[in-house]
Order: structure tokens, then C-alpha cells, then sequence
């Protein structure tokens, strides 16, 4: 019976569970779902992490290569990241060249890594003008249930963190490069921004961690990105309902909060994964 | 026809603003909005037929396309388009035109800083232009945050370059609420409230030039 109603009516059915300031699956509107991550789980990459965010998946791998840095800016390397929601993940992508979304998500994190400054480009150099690291980190999406943005940040930064690179230097005599791949240090993560993603309903209410569903109903969406000290390196609102400056800034406070929790759950992981 | 507007609002100024309506024959509504030296061209087309692959059962589907001045677009211009587009969408009245499909398409003549408010503006004064039901205006302001913390509105390329942190809104006009905001570079919370409420007086001016345009437009012909 209330499936039926489900069906003919997605809408009405939802307005009822946020009449009595519920979800369907058991949620307060602040409440996010279980966030679970693992660490290193592909051996072949360079630094890898696998984000659980409820049932949307998001895997990020990153592999280091050696370049030779742009003529105009010769002290830095390059982050080349990529955002693929592949036909697998969810129905309504087909397979061929990266849709709207994904491109748009992949500017979104290209903007989050650039704007928080988590990697500083110099940092990746090896010999100025010469030599230096073009770090690729691919996110693809495994299974779309919603809130794309924030598993994908997150598994972006845990990718990061496990990333170890071996230490090159340039043979004097012969010009040519020598990898050492016995001595590996990790990447030096500067900040650690968390994206925390709200949907925005019938022009008034604001809720956490949509789902896939919720998201289809919601009339727009707002996705903040904080660091550690509170600074806002990203403000995404791509249109949608509405919102006045008060509403905006619960949305901050709610975001500060959440990057405490995730900032946590990262520190633990890392914390196991290292070798004592 | 054009009409040229200087705002000046403390330390917060605009730069002159121009705005042609109906330059062009083909598409439904077109404008092309100059803001200083940035300047960009929209035509938009609809309420017209979609393909069937296309068609929403109850509202009209919005499309935008985005044509930088060299090149091919790439992924930067899909994302600005998603932007303009889920805008757009939040103030259309779409229900009214169900299975149809409204085309916007923005051509960047020039860019010298501030170009996605300035599309932002183009392509409301298009939506004006073509007459398409609307809820609301809506204008784009971008606030660039100076190294000394100084706010300085509409900022040209140069001193996009050299500001901390650069913030884009789009301001509606019924009650001043943000419909769209995106923003590059870092900055704390005050920061990012204080360029909002600066963008929201901006927008002031900007809906007064809007107004002065379409009158000047009507009165004419």
C-alpha cells in the first residue's frame, strides 16, 4: 500500500516523513549515513582508498609519473584529477564520453584541490625546470546512491594520504633520472578539506547526505567544503531553489561540524595502515 | 538599443555596464551585456519542440551551451553550464510549457575578468527578451577578495589574478536570495558573508539597469 502510494506520488510520500522531521530510511535531517573506508586496497596504484557512504561507492586511485614541468611555471608539478560515473554505477548513465555530471564533478574537484591548496604544486617539483611528479587521481564511481561530491573529496584525501612516492634524483654525469623505489616518502598533505553536501526542499527545508532518491525530489543542492581551520575553500551552489544568507550559514556550521568527525575517521584509518 | 549605467557604492563599484536587447533575428530572445571590457553574446530559442529522447513530461527542458572565444569547450564550460542551467531552471516557469525545450546559447565575445556574472546577466536579459514566464530576475555579481582583505566588486582579469579568493553569486530579485553561488581560492566565513551582503546591494543596481533597459526597449518601438 505505501509503496504504491510511493510510486504515484514520490513526492507527497516524502512530505510526509518530513512532517514528522524523518527520512524514509531512518534518518534525521543532520544525520549522515555510515561512512566506512579502506585503505591501499589496489596494490598496482600509487596511493588508493575505497569510500562507503551509506550505499553510494567511490573508489579513488592515484599513480605518480614523471613529466617534465610547463615552460611557464617550471617549480611545479601537475594533479590531473578525473571524476568517471561509468553505465555500472547507476541506469541513467549510458556508456560513452563523460557526461554533463561528470565533467561537472571533475571541475569541482579539480576547483577543491586547487582553491584548499591540500598538495602545493611546488611540492611535486624534483629539479626545477626539468623534473616533476604529475600525480592522476581517478574516482570512479562503483554504485550511485546520492551525494557524489563528498565521497568523492573523501576518497580523494584518503587516496592522497596513502600515497608514497620513491625518491628520484638526477644522475649529474649522465642527465638521466634514478628512481629509488626501496625509499618511499609520503606526499606532504597541507590541508585536509571534507565536502559536505545538503539537498534543499520545496524552497525551505535543508537536508544531509541526500540519497539518490531524495536527490531526483529536491529542488536544488548545496555542497560546502571546509578545512581543518574552519576556512571555506569551496561554496557550490549550481543553482536550485533559493537561499537566504542565514540558511547559508547553517549549512557552514553543520559543515564545520562534520569535518571534525571525518577528520577522525581519516586519522584512525591511517593511524591502523601504518606500519609500527 | 544600448543604455550605459555607472554604479558607485562606497568602495564597492561597478564597472560601466551596457546591454543590447533583440540584436539578433533568428533566435526567440537575445542580449548581449557588456560589464567594462567583458562581454558576452546570448540567443535563446523556445518554447520549442524537443526530441523525443528529450522531452520531461511536465516541464520544458532547459539546455545551455557555453562557446569560449578560442577553442573548443571543454570541461570547464560544461561545469559553468550546469551552473547557468539548474539557474535558469529555478526561475523558469517550466510547468507552463510541459514537453518542450528552451535552447540558451552564450557566445564570450571578450574576457577581461567577472565573466560568469556577466553570462549570468546575458542570459537573464535574453529570458527577458524572449518572454518567457519567469518567477524572478535574477543578476551576477562576482566579489574578489584582495590580499589586504578588501572587497572589490566586478573585478577586471587583472585583479582576478591577483585576489585571494574569488566569489561568483547569483542574486534573485525577489527578497535578494542567493540562487547561485560558486567560489575559487579560500576564505573564512565572515569573509564569504561580507561579500555576499555587498553582492546583494550590487544587485540593487544591476535590477534598476535591467528595468531601465526593457522600458527603454518598449518605449521605442
Amino acid at each position: 500500500m505505501a509503496a504504491a502510494f510511493k510510486t504515484v506520488e514520490p513526492l507527497e510520500y516524502y512530505r510526509r516523513f518530513l512532517k514528522e522531521n524523518c527520512r524514509p530510511d531512518g534518518r534525521e535531517l543532520g544525520e549522515f549515513r555510515t561512512t566506512t573506508v579502506n585503505i591501499g586496497s589496489i596494490t598496482t596504484a600509487d596511493g588508493s582508498a575505497l569510500v562507503k557512504l551509506g550505499n553510494t561507492t567511490v573508489i579513488c586511485g592515484v599513480k605518480a609519473e614523471l613529466a617534465a614541468p610547463a615552460v611557464d611555471s617550471a617549480n611545479k608539478g601537475y594533479i590531473v584529477p578525473n571524476v568517471e560515473l561509468p553505465s555500472l554505477c547507476a541506469e541513467r548513465f549510458r556508456s560513452g564520453p563523460p557526461g554533463e555530471e561528470a565533467q561537472a564533478a571533475s571541475q569541482f574537484i579539480a576547483d577543491v584541490i586547487e582553491n584548499s591548496q591540500m598538495i602545493v604544486k611546488e611540492d611535486l617539483c624534483i629539479a626545477n625546470g626539468k623534473l616533476a611528479w604529475v600525480l592522476y587521481c581517478d574516482i570512479i564511481c562503483l554504485d550511485y546512491d546520492g551525494n557524489l561530491l563528498d565521497a568523492s573529496v573523501f576518497a580523494l584525501l584518503a587516496a592522497l594520504k596513502n600515497v608514497h612516492l620513491p625518491l628520484v634524483t638526477i644522475n649529474e654525469e649522465t642527465g638521466l633520472s634514478e628512481v629509488n623505489l626501496k625509499q618511499k616518502n609520503p606526499l606532504i598533505i597541507r590541508k585536509h578539506p571534507v565536502a559536505t553536501s545538503f539537498a534543499i526542499f520545496d524552497d525551505t527545508l535543508l537536508i544531509v547526505d541526500p540519497t539518490a532518491e531524495e536527490e531526483d525530489l529536491a529542488t536544488g543542492t548545496v555542497t560546502i567544503v571546509t578545512d581543518e581551520e574552519g576556512r571555506l575553500c569551496s561554496v557550490h551552489k549550481p543553482g536550485g531553489s533559493p537561499l537566504t544568507g542565514a540558511k547559508l550559514q547553517d549549512c557552514i556550521t553543520r559543515a564545520i561540524t562534520r569535518h571534525k568527525e571525518v577528520k577522525k575517521l581519516i586519522d584512525k584509518v591511517i593511524k591502523s595502515i601504518t606500519p609500527k | 538599443m544600448a543604455v550605459e549605467l555607472e554604479a558607485a557604492g562606497g568602495q564597492c563599484r561597478l564597472r560601466p555596464f551596457s546591454c543590447e536587447l533583440g540584436l539578433l533575428s533568428r533566435p526567440d530572445g537575445s542580449a548581449t551585456f557588456l560589464q567594462g571590457d567583458t562581454s558576452v553574446l546570448a540567443g535563446l530559442y523556445g518554447p520549442a519542440e524537443a526530441k523525443i529522447s528529450k522531452e520531461l513530461p511536465d516541464r520544458a527542458a532547459l539546455e545551455v551551451l557555453l562557446r569560449p572565444k578560442v577553442g573548443l569547450p571543454g570541461v570547464l564550460e560544461r561545469s559553468r553550464e550546469q551552473l547557468l542551467r539548474q539557474t535558469c531552471e529555478a526561475v523558469i516557469l517550466g510547468v507552463l510549457h510541459p514537453r518542450t525545450a528552451i535552447s540558451l546559447v552564450l557566445q564570450v565575445l571578450s574576457d577581461a575578468g567577472s565573466l560568469l556574472s556577466c553570462c549570468l546577466n546575458a542570459a537573464c536579459m535574453a529570458l527577458l527578451d524572449a518572454g518567457l514566464p519567469l518567477a524572478a530576475l535574477f543578476c551576477g555579481v562576482t566579489c574578489a577578495l584582495q590580499p589586504d582583505g578588501t572587497i572589490l566588486l566586478d573585478p577586471t582579469a587583472r585583479q582576478e589574478q591577483e585576489a585571494r579568493a574569488i566569489l561568483t553569486f547569483a542574486i534573485a530579485s525577489s527578497e535578494r536570495k542567493v540562487l547561485m553561488a560558486t567560489t575559487k581560492g579560500s576564505c573564512s566565513v565572515e569573509e564569504m558573508q561580507q561579500c555576499l551582503a555587498a553582492a546583494q546591494r550590487a544587485a540593487d543596481t544591476i535590477f534598476q539597469f535591467y528595468r531601465d533597459s526593457v522600458r527603454r526597449r518598449y518605449s521605442k518601438s
